[in-house]
């Protein structure tokens, strides 16, 4: 008997240790990147939120003191900040509706079963992605050109615009022409809005039809709902995305903020700040705000989101 | 793929209908197929039309690469790389001007320029006896030859030092991938295979960064790389690889968790310790989405041009392409061939790469995309 309890018991120790020794390995094995988040993340996100409260700049001509709110305040001040907040809402405005509903749009197009040679359609669809940004900028830049040699003018003008707008150096037209520049890089958001429209179970189209919906009704009962989730994805992704938004206007204009400041977008004066005038207690302040912009508008969007994103498992 | 289905048969039918109708039996025999193909061809000439406009800067890239500085400044010239055309005539190089004569245009070599009337030879017919034509020679066209200006892309090699910046952005490229790929190999394989108390919070957490702004980081972060002393070299753009990040964790971990377990615990009963799982057991079954990784990072530092800009702004010869090539187009702007050339030279390895290995990539980004 003493002999065949004695592994008996044994065996019931054992898992407890083993799960504890299989769970010291998994902090093993995610440990670089938690020392990574540490190193990178968390402590720079905390570092930054702690110079806001000081006077902490790269020469430190005068000693580091605290220095409460008087960063915010400055900040609440600054027309030059005022003004970059709006170049980044007012190039959002414009570019947001289509990062969101251009890929959606091309992804039913690619969707169609009507469409010959899909698969090459999407290859040459994805390919600007990976085409590097500053190739990208200067490309387009001398897409939209105006002295005859811009081939989207030249076009213009061939369908009777006598007079197309100088793209890149109108103060109204410099955001349009930005949102034109950004349309290479629909490629992932194609690619994401195809695999949703493949995730649609047929039987939901067949029923549809039952019921005599046609082409358009379809789309809109059916599909659209049913991609909501996808449009949800993108959108937040595409509103972090043009919250930070600046390395463009930054190759394109060096940085100058031409025309007429209208390329001073908000991005652009922090790292200006930092990079240019060495504020790091003020470039700090900037990054902060934008990180709770950030915040407060991803939480308004998964707020928003219980009256339009429609999730299949949760109607169970 | 089942929701294409259901629409061409939807469309199909109804098109037949309205056609069954309208034209009579004969023409009714295979109303399906035929309203699909008027469908197909529509379909497709919206797609190919998009595409076109889509992809024309590559056009406009490529023919302004191979284009002289001349013909790029005057207005009105071919839309394909060209030089104003020549003939030699008894010794010397005349040019050739569109001339119209009796209705016609032709294509003949200004001997006699004159306001009133002007004397031309025939470049088909240079022994006949030299036309004459009435009106200002300043009146007419240049005629042009198709000549691409392949030296451009070798002008470009020198000036922008081309195989140095090669080499940067390779070598960053390269290292930055080996680390990444080790380091998000052993977080994902952690995050797929071990139960530990905090999982599901840090891996929240961990896709959580996807969202956080550059901005909030950067500042200490770079004033951390300056006390170390590293501004100046590539650690600030290789070290971090190291440690793993979001968007490669979760691809990993995604592909890990469709591996079956049955094999992870084969390996154990035979003594196989957790590492060693993981080197005989996963990644012989995960490297498409190791090649996945691999492709995304190449990508990604490829196109980094932030990082490079403010860590390597005072050492040209450490930058990478993407850098270089901005800096080119600060010197170089009165030259749109040249920066043309330039932007070919510098996509031209990440567009082939993506090409070869397209499906790789496509099916990462459906599961970074979809599946969180």
């Amino acid at each position: 008997m003493a002999v065949l309890t004695q592994p008996r018991s044994r065996r019931l120790v054992r898992p407890r240790g083993l799960a504890w020794r299989r769970a010291l390995w998994g902090y093993v094995f995610i440990s670089p990147w938690i020392i990574g988040f540490l190193l990178f993340t968390l402590g720079p996100m905390i570092a930054t939120l702690g110079f806001t409260f000081t006077n902490i700049n790269l020469e430190q001509a005068e000693p580091l003191r605290f220095v409460g709110l008087r960063n915010y305040e400055k900040l609440i001040n600054d027309p030059t900040a005022i003004h970059s907040l709006t170049v980044t809402f007012r190039y959002a405005l414009i570019a947001l509706p289509v990062a969101v509903a251009l890929p959606f749009a091309v992804a039913l197009l690619l969707h169609s079963r009507h469409l010959r040679g899909s698969g090459a359609f999407r290859v040459l669809f994805f390919m600007p992605y990976v085409v590097p940004f500053v190739a990208g900028v200067l490309i387009w830049q001398g897409m939209l050109g105006s002295e005859g040699n811009g081939w989207v003018n030249n076009f213009l003008q061939l369908i009777g615009i006598e007079h197309p707008p100088d793209w890149l150096e109108s103060t109204t037209w410099i955001y349009p022409g930005l949102v034109i520049m950004g349309v290479w890089g629909i490629g992932a958001g194609v690619i994401i809005y195809l695999a949703g429209l493949k995730g649609i179970p047929s039987e939901l189209y067949d029923a549809a039809r039952i019921d005599g919906a046609g082409a358009w009704a379809s789309l809109r009962n059916v599909t659209i709902p049913l991609m909501s989730p996808v449009v949800f994805y993108t959108l937040v992704l595409a509103v972090v995305e043009v919250l930070q938004y600046f390395l463009v206007p930054l190759v394109l204009k060096n940085g100058t903020g031409q025309p007429g400041g209208s390329t001073l977008f908000y991005n652009l004066y922090l790292y200006k700040n930092f990079f240019a005038f060495q504020d790091m207690s003020y470039g700090a302040t900037l990054a902060w705000v934008l990180f709770a912009i950030t915040l407060l508008l991803t939480l308004l969007l998964f707020w928003g989101a219980r009256r339009w994103v429609y999730y299949a498992g949760e109607a169970r | 793929m089942a929701v294409g289905v259901g629409l061409q048969q939807s469309g199909g039918r109804l098109t037949g209908l309205v056609r069954r109708r309208g034209r009579g039996r004969a023409e009714s025999r295979r109303p399906a197929e035929r309203g699909d193909r008027s469908k197909s061809f529509l379909v497709t000439l919206i797609a190919v039309l998009f595409l076109a406009a889509f992809l024309s800067p590559l056009l406009r890239a490529a023919t302004f690469a191979v284009k002289s500085t001349d013909q790029i400044s005057q207005p009105g010239s071919p839309v394909y790389p060209a030089d104003p055309a020549t003939f030699e005539y008894e010794g010397k190089l005349l040019d050739v001007y569109n001339v119209p004569i009796d209705g016609a245009t032709r294509e003949l070599a200004l001997l006699q320029p004159g306001r009133a009337e002007s004397q031309f030879v025939d470049p088909g017919n240079p022994a006949g006896p030299p036309i004459t034509w009435q009106g200002s020679w300043r009146t007419l066209t240049p005629a042009w030859t198709f000549a691409p200006h392949w030296d451009n892309f070798a002008e470009v090699w020198d000036l922008i030092d081309y195989p140095r910046l090669l080499f940067n952005t390779f070598a960053i490229a390269v290292i930055g991938t080996i680390g990444t790929i080790l380091s998000c190999t052993v977080v994902a394989y952690g995050f797929a295979r071990f139960r530990f108390p905090g999982r599901n919070v840090l891996f929240t957490l961990l896709i959580a960064t996807i969202f956080l702004p550059y901005a909030v980081t950067i500042i200490p972060t770079y004033t951390l790389f300056v006390e170390l002393g590293w501004v100046g070299t590539w650690l600030p753009l290789l070290v971090p690889a190291f440690f793993a990040n979001a968007y490669d964790v979760f691809l990993m971990r995604q592909y890990f968790m469709t591996i079956p377990t049955e094999m992870d615990e084969a390996a154990a009963i035979d003594g196989a310790g957790p590492f060693r799982t993981l080197i005989s057991v996963i990644l012989p079954q995960a490297w498409p989405v190791v090649i996945a990784v691999a492709i995304f990072h190449l990508v990604y530092s490829w196109n980094d041009f932030f990082g490079p800009l403010i860590y390597l702004s005072a050492k040209p010869d450490l930058q990478p392409l993407a850098v270089g090539l901005s800096r080119f187009n600060g010197i170089h702007y009165r030259n749109p061939e040249l920066i043309q050339a330039g932007t070919l030279m510098t996509m031209i390895i990440p567009v082939v790469a993506f090409l070869l290995t397209s499906r790789f990539f496509t099916r990462g980004i459906v599961i970074t995309g979809v599946e969180k």
